[in-house]
């Protein structure tokens, strides 16, 4: 909430202006044209290191582009027919949207559950939320190495634990569904807290009296959550479901550091677990510098995402569309 | 707050269940961290710290490989430069957006909101062919330069000043004859120092733990940032666990210092984001 910084006076009283009409000019000058100066940082910035790449990057995918650029010929669609029968670009299309898909819908849905228990009278109210918090503000590049060796084969702690139950061993970077649970693991458990906490926010705005009401109506807790708290949430969850659809599509440093050595841009020694993302690199970069293919993949990656937020959008708008009691109550409402 | 539901015994269960699962990964890190490199293979796994941190730090240190110390300077160098760039230049956009009149001024904040939606790592490959030509390549300003100012930043600063920043306070500094830039600094920055805060505590904590974008660019082992220090240390042929984990953990602990001094201030600020967003 705003505070009432502004209440006292500037530090240092301006002096009064006596001079003469030239600085009134200057003043004028001033209150038109400076504004653009101080906007100017971030067009100027975002020019050169957003927006030219990303259309430079469509340039590139039209060309036989190596790492030396020395002679770069166009070859118009040619590396985006290329890629369509390439069944290793395929393959990292499925990988990338199974871990999307696993570890999303858990994560959400944990995320709603656990933001509807942080949404108590609670003791230690602030305790809760950084614990829940404290995975998403760790080094990924960290966890990803640490949950690698929590599902080693071998010493690992996760299969030790399910020897215990007596669950056979699960190669977990070998197998490639397994791989993408690992991943998926690690996933929620750096942003389901996050979630939590935007969807907490927005259950604070939700007016007590409709719990009230539907209460009156003989409406227990769990019917009160569907029916009053998810309905209310669905701009919030739309927005948390674009926000993960683009971070889980592009998913880059805890698969490639979940598996390590030569092979490791290609998450394992058959791609078990090779993002787009990853795909994209190992073209461009090290080991085939080949620029233009790098390219058409990452317009495809883009393409990829705006279907899938596409179609994310349209499934949550038809969910449950009928039971939508008519409150805004997300602006302004007891915190 | 009005009447919320009272959290019972099953709410508290729930919940610690919830904290036990988000610190103990966190705690294992430490945990290997401060063992001998042996820990590794046995069952059942070690669960309480042991005496071998100070000797893993040393061998760390000591690691050709890795060049951790310099990986530890670097990082230090990018996140803040960054932040105090992006707090600066982002305040004075978000300044002139939400208190400054001047022709275009809704279609270039939609602009900018619409650059929140691009996902900015789809330009990596032309963004290196630049650095490149500008023999930025291996040198920390290729890593600097991207980064200097954002959407997201530009707009939270702009959300926080709307409210924050009291008109009539402006005006009359204006009639007292101050100029643009002097009510910035004596008016505004005052008042927007709370979101300053927020912004820059999450730009120092995303900055120091970015990984694609140095991975890129920063070729040269001998010259990386500390994430890319880990990436080399357990890429190593041989991997020496509790010496890697030793590094993970320092690679974390800044962030979790920061959670922990400024742990409120950040869930305020996500909290708040999110439902003005």
């Amino acid at each position: 909430m705003a505070l009432q910084l502004d209440a006292h006076p500037p530090a240092t009283p301006a002096p009064r202006d006596t001079r003469p009409p030239r600085s009134g000019r200057l003043s004028r000058i001033d209150a038109k044209y400076s504004p653009y100066l101080y906007i100017a940082p971030f067009f100027v910035i975002f020019a050169i290191f957003g927006a030219w790449p990303l259309a430079y990057t469509f340039w590139v995918s039209l060309h036989d582009w190596d790492l030396l650029g020395s002679n770069p010929t166009f070859i118009g669609a040619d590396n985006y027919t290329r890629l369509l029968v390439d069944s290793d670009f395929w393959h990292s299309v499925v990988n990338t949207l199974g871990i999307f898909v696993i570890s999303t819908v858990p994560q959400l849905l944990l995320a709603l559950w656990l933001a509807n228990l942080l949404n108590r009278h609670l003791r230690f109210r602030t305790g809760w939320r950084m614990a829940v918090l404290v995975p998403n503000v760790t080094s990924t590049a960290a966890v990803a190495i640490v949950f690698g060796v929590l599902f080693g084969r071998e010493f690992g702690m996760v299969n030790w634990m399910l020897d215990l139950v007596g669950v056979d061993p699960i190669g977990w970077k070998s197998d490639r569904f397994a791989s993408w649970v690992a991943i998926s693991a690690m996933v929620d458990w750096r942003w389901t807290g996050y979630n939590a906490l935007i969807f907490l926010a927005a259950m604070q705005a939700i007016p007590r009296d409709l719990y009230e009401a539907a209460a009156i109506d003989g409406a227990n807790r769990a019917r009160q959550f569907w029916a009053v708290t998810v309905p209310l949430l669905k701009p919030t969850i739309i927005f948390c479901v674009i926000i993960s659809t683009i971070g889980g599509l592009q998913l880059f440093t805890e698969p490639r550091l979940f598996h390590s050595g030569t092979n490791a841009i290609r998450g394992g020694p058959m791609r078990e677990s090779q993002t787009l993302t990853m795909y994209m690199f190992e073209n461009a970069f090290a080991p085939y510098y080949n620029f233009g293919y790098g390219s058409a993949v990452a317009w495809l990656l883009f393409a990829l995402i705006a279907i899938v937020a596409a179609i994310n959008v349209l499934i949550i708008r038809r969910l449950g569309a009928g039971a939508r009691p008519n409150v805004g109550g997300r602006k302004g409402g007891p915190r | 707050m009005s009447r919320l539901w009272r959290a019972s015994p099953l709410t508290y269960c729930a919940l610690i269940a919830a904290t036990v699962m988000s610190l103990f990964p966190i705690y294992w890190m430490f945990v290997v961290a401060s063992r001998s490199s042996d820990a590794m293979g046995q069952l059942p796994p070690p669960m309480t710290p042991g005496g071998n941190l100070g000797a893993n730090i040393a061998r760390l240190f000591d690691n050709t490989d890795a060049y951790f110390l310099t990986g530890l300077i670097n990082s230090a160098i990018v996140a803040t430069t960054v932040t105090i760039s992006v707090v600066f230049f982002c305040s004075l956009a978000g300044f002139a957006f939400a208190k400054l009149r001047f022709r275009g001024r809704n279609a270039m904040l939609m602009v900018i909101i619409a650059t929140m939606m691009v996902p900015t790592q789809l330009g990596v490959i032309p963004l290196y062919m630049l650095m490149t030509k500008l023999n930025l390549n291996d040198r920390l300003p290729a890593v600097i330069l991207p980064a200097l100012v954002t959407g997201f930043g530009v707009f939270m600063m702009r959300q926080y000043a709307g409210q924050a920043v009291s008109t009539e306070l402006i005006e009359a500094a204006r009639v007292d004859g101050c100029g643009t830039a002097r009510i910035y600094w004596n008016v505004v920055v005052p008042a927007l120092r709370p979101a300053a805060a927020v912004l820059g505590l999450l730009t120092f904590m995303t900055t120091w733990n970015d990984f694609l974008w140095p991975y890129a660019v920063l070729n040269d082992p001998a010259n990386p940032t500390v994430q890319l220090s880990l990436r080399a240390l357990s890429d190593g042929y041989y991997q020496d666990m509790s010496q890697v984990f030793t590094g993970t953990a320092i690679a974390t602990l800044p962030l979790l210092l920061v959670f922990v001094l400024f742990g409120r201030q950040i869930i305020g600020g996500i909290m708040e984001g999110a439902v003005k967003a």
